[in-house]
């Protein structure tokens, strides 16, 4: 089967690889209709996280086809449309019952302090992604949830990861009616975050980037105030001044391990990996949330250590909340918000292209080029 | 943007959806809906069905087994998987864990451009690099790559050259490769 291939930073190509196999008796195998490019993606695609072996295959956000089943299937059979929640989820552990789907206990071997991620390297448990044609699918009992016979496809692969993660952004955030919400980073998840945080009933939601094209598109997409950071000087102060001197309520970081800013976080969280990349906008969103108020973590920093001003955290009184999205926990509401129209996933979707061409996707997406916001890599196989 | 007129805040009851999911409760644990702790769960020792290893998975030390379900792709191989398995002999807390995993990941790519020419398959860098994108949307991009890579491809001539040399000498120049 065709599959994209890491070969190293910065270098990805796609090639014919075996097919999966059922390895467990909750495994299935699915057939690969979409899969996107995640700015996850990016961390492992800088060889930023440790144990990323030559050869993996990535990608998390995937729906397709199940064409195969192990013995011990019950939930889907062969035929059956699903999403394929990005974690990988036992459903039985003390984590998974308390609706911990991105923590589980049973899925990855090689790390505690974090679940199993398909095509995440093997400190997220090793397990080969779904930008390929085929993918193995295990405790295909919990994760896969089956797609509405009205859903289009396109939609559905954004709620694997994009939706929920999102929605869970701003859930974390403890919004109360009427706060002021600042989002940092307009990537996918950032301006769904945005959007979300008015399902929370947010009084005023403001994102900020430095890609003046993402930052448009926020503005009309999730209904936000949008501001380059790199044109109103210190971005603190700048909050601080918006918000009465006072900070906002809640503050989300949707950037993560490549955030830019900073030199000093640039050079030795990026550079250098002196750090688990580099927490800029963590840094940011630490000084310019108001004392007692809450950061919520989504953008994704590595195992080690990062640089932040703790110590503010403490003399602040904040409280601060991050996950790993529990993707299979948010699907029910989240679809539910998709079929009465409240979220249109599919509008994120800028670039669709051949997964032959990973290697020019992965480019585009990283480098944001022609006005990228989300890419989807459409296998041979997926014959829409 | 530096135009603030065009961000003027709109009425947010206007916002379809506005509210729907509002939730005074959300206190700060509540994405853990069923909070309770070990000692209150009477089965937090219950397993799933195990998957058989019939390969070498590196484990962390934080846990007392292999999980009930693991992936399968690319086990430790070559000097890559030697300092790997060294790795896996310290914790997560441990950056005896962490930077040679970094260094592992380093010399699989090293050990996977020699896999591919041992293969007599020459990698096109560029295409994988993806090129053609900053060619058509980035040309000044394209042309600092163009001489990053030049570099690179010298840099690995030069290493598969003196494949075959003692090991000592190769190894330093598999860190003169890296620093490229
Ligand atoms: N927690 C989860 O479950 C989960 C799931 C999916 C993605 N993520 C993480 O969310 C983050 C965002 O993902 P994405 O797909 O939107 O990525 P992306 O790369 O498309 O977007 C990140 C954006 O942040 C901007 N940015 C860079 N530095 C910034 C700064 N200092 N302040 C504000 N903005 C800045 C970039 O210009 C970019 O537009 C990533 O770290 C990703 O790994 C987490
Ligand atoms: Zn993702
Ligand atoms: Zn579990």
């Amino acid at each position: 089967m065709l599959a994209m291939e890491y070969r190293g930073p910065k270098r990805v190509r796609a090639v014919q690889k075996p097919m999966p196999e059922i390895k467990h008796p909750q495994d299935a195998i699915v057939r690969v209709l979409r899969a996107c490019i995640c700015g996850s993606d990016l961390h492992l695609y800088n060889g930023n996280i440790p144990d990323t072996r030559v050869g993996s295959t990535f990608g998390h956000e995937f729906v397709g086809e199940i064409v195969e089943i192990g013995p011990d299937v019950t939930k889907v059979k062969v035929g059956d449309r699903v999403i394929v929640p990005f974690n990988i989820a036992c459903g039985e552990c003390h984590f998974c019952r308390q609706g911990m789907f991105g923590n589980c206990h049973e899925s990855n071997t090689e790390a505690t302090a974090v679940g199993a991620i398909f095509g995440y390297s093997h400190t997220a448990g090793g397990f080969d992604g779904g930008q390929a044609e085929y993918a193995r699918v295990p405790y295909a009992n919990v994760g896969p949830v089956i797609i509405p016979p009205d859903m289009d496809l396109d939609d559905a692969v954004l709620l694997t990861d994009v939706v929920p993660t999102g929605y869970q952004g701003a859930e974390m955030a403890g919004i109360q009616t009427g706060d002021t919400v600042v989002v940092f980073g307009a990537g996918p998840i950032g301006i769904m975050a945005a959007r979300c945080a008015w399902l929370f009933g947010a009084g005023r939601v403001i994102i900020l980037d430095k890609e003046d094209y993402r930052l448009e598109f926020a503005r009309n997409y999730s209904y936000c105030e949008a501001y380059n950071f790199q044109e109103i000087g210190d971005p603190v102060v700048f909050i601080k001044k918006i918000t009465d001197w006072m900070g906002a309520d809640c503050v989300i970081d949707a950037v993560g391990a490549e955030a830019a800013g900073n030199t000093l976080q640039t050079i030795t969280g990026r550079k250098l990996l002196l750090q688990a990349g580099s927490a800029t906008a963590l840094h940011w969103a630490i000084n310019s949330v108001k004392k007692g108020g809450i950061v919520s973590i989504v953008g994704v920093y590595g195992p080690t250590d990062n640089l932040i001003p703790i110590g503010n955290a403490m003399n602040k009184g904040l409280t601060i909340r991050g996950n790993q999205t529990s993707v299979k926990r948010l699907l029910p509401r989240l679809i539910e918000h998709v079929q009465n129209g409240i979220i249109n996933p599919k509008g994120l979707i800028t670039h669709r292209m051949p997964l032959e061409e990973v290697a020019d996707g992965y480019r585009m997406f990283s480098d944001k080029l022609d006005n990228c916001i989300k890419t989807v890599l459409m296998p041979p196989t997926a014959n829409q | 943007m530096k135009d603030n007129a065009i961000n003027t805040p709109i009425d947010p009851k206007q916002i379809k959806g506005w509210g729907i999911d509002a939730d005074p409760k959300n206190d700060p644990t509540y994405p853990m809906r069923h909070r309770m702790n070990v000692g209150e769960d009477p089965d937090s020792k219950h397993r799933p069905t195990l998957q058989h290893v019939d390969e070498e998975v590196l484990k962390s030390i934080e846990r007392p087994n292999v999980s009930a379900v693991f992936g399968t792709p690319e086990p430790p191989r070559g000097l890559s998987g030697l300092i790997r398995r060294q790795a896996y002999k310290y914790s997560e807390n441990q950056y005896k864990h962490w930077l040679p995993m970094i260094l592992a990941d380093r010399v699989d790519m090293i050990e996977g451009v020699l896999d591919d020419l041992a293969h007599g398959h020459v990698p096109n860098i560029f295409a994988e690099r993806g090129a053609k994108m900053d060619w058509k949307y980035n040309r000044s991009g394209f042309f600092t790559r163009l001489a990053t890579i030049s570099l690179l491809t010298a840099g690995t001539i030069v290493l598969f050259s003196g494949k075959g040399k003692n090991k000592n000498k190769r190894s330093k120049k598999q860190r003169r490769y890296q620093d490229l």
